[in-house]
């Protein structure tokens, strides 16, 4: 498999340039020297608490959000430079599918026309039956009745919402396709079909999707690799299997015994972090976690951990890394 | 993860949606105006009022007895007969078809300035909110300092600087009006901005002159809509004082400004063109506002039920 979309110490800072009088609201550090890599056709998952830096990572990829630092490159062709232009004609490449099925869609467009409008952009509609035509593709291709398409969005369920977006970022044959929580705003019923429509049509078109989400549940079904994210960092990122047999970072150890066992008879030790996440405007010096980290010594507050790959494809950025550290931390040995 | 529901089933499931909600379509801004208009007794009579203001400024020429400058020695200072419904003035002039032509002077202010007042507005105002930075500082800056003037004071001052011809009144007014459309179409523009429709037309390669033409406008108008016609009724009131001060329409032109200016210096002769002037101005700005209040609750969703 070849490398699609690599990240290269990818960072955001925002910062409050407004010029009232007073102080200035504090940088908040969204993104903290990011890099990874997304093959051609798989499934990457970003999983972290609120305001850990998923979706903001989502849009530094797609360059919605300007980086503050680092490089970020499709085919190798490197983004983070291209013109306004240059980047409008690359966005033909990569769509997004939003998290909120009601807002994502405009409520006096008719889906006909939302549909199309990357189409249009990107000179991809030669005439109206042409349009039609393809419309009504897509739709049959996300499971709607084509005849739906002059209807206006309000007038559809928060899951066929999300199909109709779907059928808009896929309109454009996309090699890759950001979806931020797509399905966090759905029934959970509904979920399993959004998700497997995803699925259904990476088999079939080919894209590569970076799928951002807090539930460790659905990232199970979907992803290939999975990456952790805390406080704007990565702390583990790796297969999937690896990750969810044997965390390495306790940050992800924590994170996976507070996601639900399917089998509710199955006795499961829950790890209970301390304290809150700092906040983003005041990130701890050395390791972003060690606050909260139980196995936490004093190295970890004067040097940052560097990624360090623990088997081929497995990276970590903690000192103690090792499986289940926490767990076996506690354990007398 | 469990499996999807069987797609027939979810078929039959989408298709009740379908029904019930074809039913119950949400209105679009037309029908809420319609509503509204015909929900209450005083929207109702205003809206009547309002339709034989414009129907007599329209046809005002079939409508008029008599030409509106023809002077007549012999018929001064008349009371109202069956020849001259509201008596005639001092050069003679029958008062009735004055009015009549005068309408039409208000009916043009009361369109033109909101409209052209609306288009400047709009435009400062999106730009300023969808660019931000300077852009957004300039503008705001200039739309507060203009706002900073009470917008007759405004009008006073502009027009006794360049003199009272008709494109001065309705420049006058038009920059008046501006400001006041520039902070709402900005405020709105800001909140529409973030809205993730807008994101997701950026992501899919819509340039941002097709964005702001397509996405931002058309989910801003209701307030603009709401401030034209809640300001055509001031621009009508604005242009009347202008013309009784003098530095309106410039008589002979009738204006029902300028009438009940000209009924004033001759008002121990005759008392009926004051009356007539000040009686359709309190209607017609009344009416008009009414109909505007109206027409802000049937779009503001926070008074709409």
């Amino acid at each position: 498999m070849s490398v699609l979309i690599e990240a290269k110490n990818l960072g955001k800072t925002f910062v409050d340039n407004s010029i009232r009088l007073g102080p200035k609201r504090a940088e908040v550090r969204a993104v903290d020297n990011v890099s990874f890599q997304i093959m051609k056709g798989e499934t990457l998952a970003v999983v972290g608490e609120s305001g850990c830096g998923k979706s903001t990572l989502g849009r530094l990829l797609l360059r919605l959000i300007e980086a503050t630092e680092g490089h970020v490159s499709m085919d190798g062709k490197d983004l983070t430079n291209l013109s306004r232009q240059e980047m409008r004609q690359m966005r033909k490449n990569m769509q997004m599918v939003f998290q909120d099925p009601f807002g994502s869609l405009s409520p006096r467009r008719t889906v006909a026309q939302i549909i199309s409008e990357p189409m249009d952009s990107f000179g991809m509609i030669r005439d109206k039956s042409h349009r039609r035509e393809r419309v009504a593709e897509l739709l049959e291709l996300v499971g709607l009745p084509a005849i739906y398409m002059d209807r206006k969005p309000r007038q559809f369920s928060g899951g066929q919402r999300q199909r109709i977006g779907i059928a808009r970022a896929i309109s454009v044959h996309p090699s890759f396709i950001v979806a931020d929580e797509p399905v966090s705003a759905l029934d959970v019923s509904i979920q399993a079909q959004i998700i497997n429509l995803m699925q259904d049509l990476q088999e079939s078109e080919g894209f590569s999707i970076l799928f951002i989400s807090h539930d460790l549940a659905v990232v199970r079904h979907v992803a290939d690799r999975v990456a952790v994210m805390y406080l704007g960092r990565i702390v583990e990122i790796g297969p999937k299997d690896q990750i969810y047999a044997a965390p390495h970072h306790p940050y992800t150890e924590a994170l996976l015994s507070a996601a639900p066992h399917p089998d509710p008879t199955k006795e499961i030790e829950r790890i209970v972090l301390q304290g809150d996440v700092p906040s983003p405007t005041d990130i701890p010096s050395g390791c972003a976690f060690r606050m909260r980290c139980p196995i936490a010594k004093d190295i970890c507050s004067s040097d940052n951990p560097k990624s360090v790959e623990i088997m081929p494809g497995h990276q970590v950025a903690c000192h103690f890394a090792a499986p289940h550290p926490i767990t076996n931390a506690q354990r007398p040995t | 993860m469990n499996e999807v529901a069987e797609p027939g089933n979810a078929g039959s499931q989408t298709d009740n949606i379908f029904e019930r909600e074809a039913l119950a379509d949400e209105p679009t801004i037309a029908d809420a105006i319609r509503a509204v208009i015909f929900d209450r007794l005083s929207t109702k009579i205003a809206a009547v009022l309002v339709v034989v203001f414009i129907i007599t400024a329209v046809f005002a020429p079939t409508l008029a007895p008599y030409d509106p400058l023809s002077q007549s020695i012999l018929n001064i200072n008349k009371h109202p007969s069956w020849e001259h419904w509201l008596g005639t003035d001092q050069f003679g002039r029958d008062v009735m078809s004055r009015m009549i032509y005068g309408s039409r002077n208000s009916l043009i202010f009361g369109l033109l300035s909101p409209i052209f007042a609306a288009i400047l507005g709009v435009t400062l105002g999106v730009t300023a909110g969808y660019f931000g930075g300077i852009v957004d500082r300039l503008i705001s800056r200039v739309v507060d300092m203009l706002m900073a003037f009470p917008e007759l004071l405004l009008a006073i001052l502009i027009a006794a600087a360049l003199g009272g011809s008709f494109w001065n009144i309705v420049v006058v007014l038009t920059i008046a009006f501006t400001p006041g459309f520039a902070r709402v179409a900005r405020a709105s523009t800001l909140a529409v901005k973030q809205e993730p429709y807008v994101e997701a037309a950026i992501a899919a390669g819509v340039s941002t002159p097709v964005i702001i033409i397509r996405h931002i406008i058309p989910n801003i108008l209701a307030p603009i809509v709401v401030l034209m016609t809640l300001w055509a009724a001031s621009s009508i009131r604005v242009e009347a004082t202008l013309s009784f001060l003098g530095i309106g329409t410039q008589p002979p032109n009738p204006s029902w400004g300028n009438i009940i200016r000209d009924g004033l210096a001759n008002m121990f002769a005759t008392q009926w063109p004051i009356l007539a002037g000040g009686l359709t101005i309190t209607v017609v700005v009344l009416a008009i506002s009414i109909l505007g209040d109206s027409v802000r609750d049937a779009l503001d969703p926070e008074t709409n039920q």
